[in-house]
C-alpha cells in the first residue's frame, strides 16, 4: 500500500446539442465540410456582435437542477483571452467569477457503494475551432465549424481518490447528459471532453501537493489509464524526495505515457474583462421552475424504482436504466399490459442482446413496447410457453409482425387440454416400458426423458407443467 | 435650385425628393460632383462609392414614384468608415483592415438605407476611432473647412468636417468619449450621441464596447432628429440595445424650449484649459436659453474630474480585448514571418499605428492578473459614482449644458507627441465629453459661436436616459432662435461655398 493518495479533480466540457451556435445562428452540428458551419459572428468579422441562444442556456439549466446545482438568477459572461488561430476573436466567452451554477453533486455506485462527487460549479461558454497540424507542412489547418458551439464545463471538487472512481463518475455525468438529452456524450468526436487535475499527498496530509492537468483523454480507459500513470509517475517522485512540477501534460493513447505541454510559467494569462456585449444572464425563477418540472426521472432514482417497484436485481436495474430510451421502454411495455418483472426481464435479455447484435439503438428497435407487452401476455396467460415465446420473439424481430398473429398462423398454441395430454403422456408411457421400469425403480431423473417425449410429439406446445404432473401421476 | 443643393438641409432635400421637386439622382449627383471639387484639399473621404450611390438614388426615385413614403428620400449620408457596410471596402481608418469587403451591412447602415437615404461613401477617421483630432488615420489627416491648417476634431473628424462642407447632408459617427461631439463643435454642425443602448452597434466595428454609441451628425438639430427616428430602436442583433419605444424626435424639435430647466454645473467652467472666449460663448448661449424661457439652475457632478482617469482604464482594457482578432488569420493585413507568434507581432506592428498600439497595451496591462482589481474595477467603481452624480443632478434638471469643447479647432500638428511629447495633451481635449459615455447618457453639439469670428464653438447638451427628445428639443429651439448654423465655410478652392 502506497504512503501516498491521489487526489483527483475533473473538469468536463458538455457540447449542449442546440441546432445553432451559442451565441449566432451558425449550425452547430458536427462534421460537414471545414469552415462550412460558420456566419460572420463566428469568423469574428469585425462588427459582429453576440446574442445569446436561450435554449443553451434551458439545456444547461436541465443540467444543473439534475445535480442539485445553485442556481444564480443573475450570472455574468466574461472574456477569456488568447491567442490562437482557432479562437477567432482572440477571445472565448466564457463564465468565470459569476458561473450561472454552483454546488452539486453527481452521483453513482464505485463498487457496488453509493459514492456522491461533489461539483464545484458549471459555466456556460462557447467552444473553440480546430486545427490541424499537418506533419511536414508549413501551414496548419483551421476549421471553424466546432466554434461557437456551446457547452457547459462541469467542475468537481477534488475530491476523486481513484483513476477507477473517476472513470466511475465520468460514465455517471455522460449517462446523465445523455439522459437529459443536452449531449450525445461522444468521446471520440469530441462532444464529451475531460480534463484531469491530479495531485498526490502524504496519506493522512490535508494539505494538496502540487497538481498537474491532464488532457487529450478521449475514452473512459485512457481517462483511467492517464490519471493512473500520473498518480504512480507523481508517487514514484515523491517517494524519490523529487518535486512535482505545476504543468498540463498531455495524454499519448498510443504510448500509453504523457509528456508535460507547458509549464506555469508558460500558463497564459487571460486577462478575464466582464463581457460588455452581452448583459448579465437573467434566470427567472418562473424559468428555473419549468425547468425542473419538466426534469425527466433521474437514472439512480428509476433505478432504486425498477428495484423496489419491479423486484429487479441491481445489476438488471442498472442495465435497464443505463439509458432513458431503454427504461422508458421498459416501463411503455408495462403500460400496455405486460407484467413488470416479465417486460424487465424480456428487455435485459432479448431486447438488448439482439439490438446489441444488430448494432442499433432501443430508438430503432422493431418490436414496439405494446408488440412485446401482446407476448408477455400470451406467456402469463398461458397461451404459449417460455420456450415457445423465445421463437416467436425472434419471428417478430425478423418479420414486424405481431405476437398473436404469428403464434395463431402457426398454431403455436400451446395445449393445456388436459385430455389431450393425458393421451400424449399415456402415449409416451406406454410406448417406453423399460424406461418405466427404471422410472419406477427409483430414477427420478428418467421424467425428463418422459417429457421430452411428449414436447417432441407435440412440437412443443404442451403445457411443461401439466405435462409434468400428468406424466407424475401416470408414473407413480 | 439644381447645382445648389449642397447646403439644403436633410429636411428640406427629404421633402423635396419626396415631392418630386428634386429627384435623388440629382441630388447625389450635384454632391458628387462637389465631392470631387473640394474634398482634394479636405480628405473627408476614403471613398466615394459613385455607382452604388448613383443606384440607390435611382431606386429611391422610383419608389418616391410609386408613392412609397421615405423619411429621408435622397439625403445624402456619408458614413464614417467604422460602419461596415456590405460590398464596400471598410477600414477604421486602419491599416490592418486595408482592402477588407465585408460581406454585410451593418443595423444602422441598413436602417438608412431603407429610409431611402443615399449613402455617398465612407468618411475619414482616427483609426479605431482613437482619437480627437484625425490625425491618427492611417490613411492621412481631415482638413477643418473652416480653417484647412486646423483640425476638425476627432475622432469622427471626416463625418464632421463633410457635413460643415456641404458635401453630404447627414452623416453618421460613433462616439465612444466624444467622438460625434467634439468634431461637431469644431467643424460648427450638430451631432448628437444618443443613450447608449438606444441605436445598435451591429455592424459597427467596436472600439470600447460598454461606451461606444452610433449618432448622427447633421446641420441642424431637426436634420439629426430625423436621421435618429430611423436609426433608434431594438435590435435582436445587438444584445445591449434598448427595447424601448422611440419617440417622434422631429415633433419634440418643433416644442418650445419655454419652461424646461437647464442644470449648469459651475465647476465646468473654472477648468484650467477652458479658453475664455469658448467659455464666454457658452455663457452667452445658456443665456439665450433662460431668454427663450428656460429655468437655469445650478448642478454639481462632483466626480466628473475623475473621468478621464476613469476613461482611459475602461476604454484601453475594452479596445486592447476587441482589437485581438486582427491577427492576420482570417482577413485583413498578414506579414507572414517565421512562426505563428512571429507573424502575429509582425502584421499587429504593421497594421495598428502608434496611438492604437499604445492603448492596446494600456488595456493589457490594466487587464493583468492581479491588476485587475485595482485598475478596471476600480475605474468601474468610479463610473458608478459618476453616473450617480448624474442621476441626482436630473432630479432638478431636463438638460445639462456645457462647453463641449475647452477649445475651438487647433493646428494640425499642434497636440500630436510628435509635435508636443505630451499624449495627455491630445486626451484633454475630450474632458467635457468623457463622463456622459461613463454614464451612458445622450449628448449632443450645437453651434454657438465663433473664437476670432472664424473658428466654431458648441454648446454641449446632456440628457438623462433616453432624453434625447429635450435635449434635441432644446437645441432645435436654440438654432431657431440663432443664425451661427447658416454660416458655411468658404470654398476650399476659392469663390463662394
Amino acid at each position: 500500500m502506497s504512503r501516498y493518495e491521489p487526489v483527483i479533480g475533473l473538469e468536463c466540457h458538455v457540447q449542449l446539442q442546440t441546432r445553432s451556435k451559442l451565441f449566432s445562428a451558425a449550425s452547430a452540428s458536427f462534421g460537414g465540410e471545414p469552415n462550412d458551419h460558420t456566419d460572420p459572428y463566428t469568423l469574428a468579422l469585425p462588427g459582429t456582435l453576440p446574442v445569446l441562444n436561450r435554449r443553451a442556456v434551458e439545456y444547461a439549466l436541465r443540467m444543473a437542477l439534475a445535480t442539485g446545482c445553485r442556481v444564480r438568477r443573475v450570472s455574468r459572461f466574461a472574456r477569456k483571452h488568447y491567442f490562437y488561430p482557432d479562437l477567432p476573436k482572440g477571445y472565448q466567452i466564457s463564465q468565470y467569477d459569476e458561473p450561472y451554477a454552483e454546488g452539486g453533486a453527481i452521483g453513482f455506485l464505485l463498487d457496488g457503494q453509493p459514492r456522491r462527487v461533489a461539483l464545484t460549479r458549471i459555466h456556460l461558454e462557447e467552444d473553440a475551432g480546430k486545427s490541424t497540424h499537418v506533419g511536414g507542412a508549413p501551414t496548419s489547418l483551421v476549421d471553424l465549424n466546432r466554434a461557437g458551439v456551446p457547452l457547459i464545463e462541469v467542475v468537481s471538487e477534488p475530491e476523486i481518490r481513484s483513476a477507477k472512481e473517476a472513470a466511475e463518475y465520468l460514465r455517471a455525468l455522460r449517462q446523465l447528459v445523455r439522459w437529459l438529452d443536452i449531449c450525445d456524450g461522444n468521446m471520440e468526436e469530441g462532444s464529451l471532453r475531460c480534463d484531469a487535475n491530479v495531485s498526490v499527498r502524504p496519506v493522512g496530509a490535508t494539505t494538496l501537493g502540487t497538481r498537474t492537468e491532464l488532457k487529450n483523454m478521449n475514452s473512459f480507459r485512457h481517462v483511467q489509464q492517464a490519471i493512473e500513470y500520473e498518480v504512480a509517475r507523481q508517487t514514484a517522485l515523491c517517494e524519490r524526495g523529487e518535486r512535482v512540477v505545476q504543468e498540463t501534460r498531455l495524454w499519448d493513447a498510443d504510448r500509453g505515457s504523457s509528456h508535460p505541454m507547458r509549464s506555469k510559467e508558460e500558463a497564459h494569462d487571460y486577462r478575464y474583462l466582464p463581457e460588455p456585449d452581452l448583459p448579465p444572464l437573467h434566470i427567472a425563477d418562473e424559468e428555473v421552475e419549468r425547468a425542473r418540472t419538466s426534469l425527466p426521472e433521474l437514472p439512480l432514482a428509476r433505478r432504486a424504482r425498477f428495484v423496489e417497484r419491479l423486484g429487479l436485481t441491481d445489476q438488471d436495474a442498472a442495465l435497464l436504466t443505463t439509458e432513458r430510451p431503454i427504461a422508458d421502454y421498459v416501463e411503455q411495455v408495462i403500460a400496455a399490459g405486460a407484467d413488470g418483472k416479465r417486460a424487465a426481464n424480456w428487455v435485459a435479455s432479448e431486447v438488448l442482446r439482439e439490438l446489441n447484435r444488430a448494432e442499433r439503438s432501443i430508438a430503432d428497435c422493431p418490436i414496439a413496447p405494446p408488440a412485446l407487452a401482446g407476448l408477455c401476455r400470451l406467456v402469463d396467460d398461458g397461451t404459449i410457453s417460455g420456450k415457445i415465446a423465445k421463437d416467436v420473439f425472434g419471428k417478430m424481430w425478423a418479420s414486424g409482425r405481431g405476437a398473436k398473429e404469428i403464434v395463431e398462423a402457426e398454431g403455436l398454441v400451446q395445449l393445456t387440454d388436459e385430455a389431450a395430454i393425458e393421451a400424449a403422456c399415456r402415449a409416451a408411457v406406454e410406448a417406453n416400458p423399460q424406461q418405466v421400469g427404471k422410472y419406477r425403480a427409483g430414477n427420478d431423473k428418467l421424467i425428463g426423458f418422459f417429457v421430452g417425449q411428449v414436447m417432441k410429439a407435440t412440437r412443443g406446445k404442451a403445457n411443461p407443467e401439466m405435462v409434468n404432473q400428468m406424466l407424475r401421476r401416470l408414473l407413480s | 435650385m439644381p447645382g445648389e443643393t449642397h447646403f439644403l438641409s436633410a429636411t428640406e432635400i427629404a421633402h423635396a425628393v419626396g415631392g418630386r421637386a428634386l429627384s435623388a439622382v440629382e441630388v447625389a449627383q450635384a454632391h458628387l460632383a462637389r465631392i470631387a471639387r473640394e474634398d482634394g484639399a479636405l480628405g473627408c473621404w476614403l471613398r466615394v462609392d459613385e455607382a452604388g450611390a448613383l443606384a440607390q438614388a435611382e431606386a429611391v426615385d422610383r419608389a418616391v414614384a410609386r408613392g412609397d413614403h421615405l423619411p429621408l428620400a435622397g439625403v445624402p449620408v456619408g458614413l464614417k468608415d467604422l460602419f461596415v457596410t456590405e460590398g464596400l471596402e471598410t477600414t477604421a481608418g486602419s491599416r490592418i483592415l486595408a482592402g477588407w469587403i465585408p460581406p454585410y451591412d451593418g443595423t444602422a447602415v441598413a436602417r438608412l438605407r431603407r429610409a431611402g437615404a443615399v449613402i455617398l461613401g465612407k468618411l475619414n477617421m482616427d483609426e479605431f476611432a482613437m482619437g480627437s483630432s484625425n490625425e491618427n488615420s492611417a490613411y492621412g489627416p481631415v482638413h477643418n473647412p473652416w480653417d484647412p491648417t486646423r483640425v476638425p476634431g476627432g475622432s469622427s473628424g471626416g463625418s464632421a468636417a463633410a457635413v460643415a462642407a456641404g458635401l453630404c447632408a447627414l452623416s453618421l459617427g460613433t462616439d465612444t468619449g466624444g467622438s460625434i461631439r467634439q468634431p461637431a463643435s469644431l467643424c460648427g454642425v450638430v451631432g448628437i450621441k444618443p443613450t447608449y443602448g438606444r441605436v445598435s452597434r451591429h455592424g459597427v466595428i467596436a472600439f470600447a464596447s460598454s461606451l461606444d454609441q452610433v449618432g448622427p451628425l447633421g446641420r441642424t438639430a431637426l436634420d439629426c432628429a430625423l436621421a435618429l427616428e430611423a436609426l433608434a430602436g431594438h435590435d435582436p442583433l445587438d444584445a445591449t440595445s434598448i427595447d424601448a419605444p422611440v419617440p417622434r424626435y422631429t415633433d419634440a424639435c418643433r416644442e418650445p424650449v419655454e419652461g424646461l430647466r437647464v442644470g449648469v454645473p459651475e465647476s465646468f467652467f473654472c477648468a484650467a484649459g477652458l479658453d475664455a472666449q469658448v467659455g464666454a460663448l457658452v455663457r452667452a448661449a445658456i443665456g439665450k436659453l433662460e431668454s427663450l424661457g428656460a429655468r437655469v439652475v445650478p448642478i454639481e457632478l462632483p466626480n466628473a474630474e475623475h473621468s478621464l482617469a476613469t476613461y482611459y482604464l475602461i476604454a484601453p482594457a475594452e479596445c486592447s480585448s476587441n482589437l485581438a482578432r486582427y491577427d492576420g488569420v482570417r482577413y485583413g493585413l498578414r506579414v507572414p514571418s517565421g512562426d505563428l507568434g512571429q507573424m502575429y507581432k509582425a502584421t499587429r506592428a504593421a497594421g495598428f499605428g502608434p496611438e492604437v498600439k499604445r492603448r492596446i497595451m494600456l488595456g493589457t496591462y490594466a487587464l493583468r492578473t492581479g491588476y485587475y482589481d485595482a485598475y478596471y474595477l476600480r475605474a468601474q467603481k468610479v463610473r458608478a459614482l459618476i453616473k450617480r452624480d448624474f442621476d441626482r443632478a436630473f432630479e432638478a434638471c431636463d438638460v445639462i449644458a456645457t462647453p463641449t469643447s475647452p477649445v475651438a479647432a487647433w493646428q494640425l500638428g499642434e497636440r500630436t507627441i510628435e509635435g508636443c511629447g505630451d499624449p495627455l495633451a491630445m486626451y484633454l481635449a475630450d474632458i467635457y465629453t468623457i463622463s456622459c459615455n461613463l454614464a451612458g447618457l445622450p449628448g449632443l453639439s450645437v453651434p454657438c459661436g465663433f473664437v476670432d469670428g472664424k473658428l466654431p464653438v458648441g454648446l454641449q447638451l446632456l440628457g438623462p436616459p433616453l432624453g434625447e427628445a429635450n435635449v434635441l428639443r432644446v437645441a432645435a429651439g436654440y438654432q431657431r432662435a440663432t443664425d451661427w448654423h447658416t454660416r458655411h465655410p468658404a470654398s476650399t478652392v476659392g469663390g463662394a461655398a
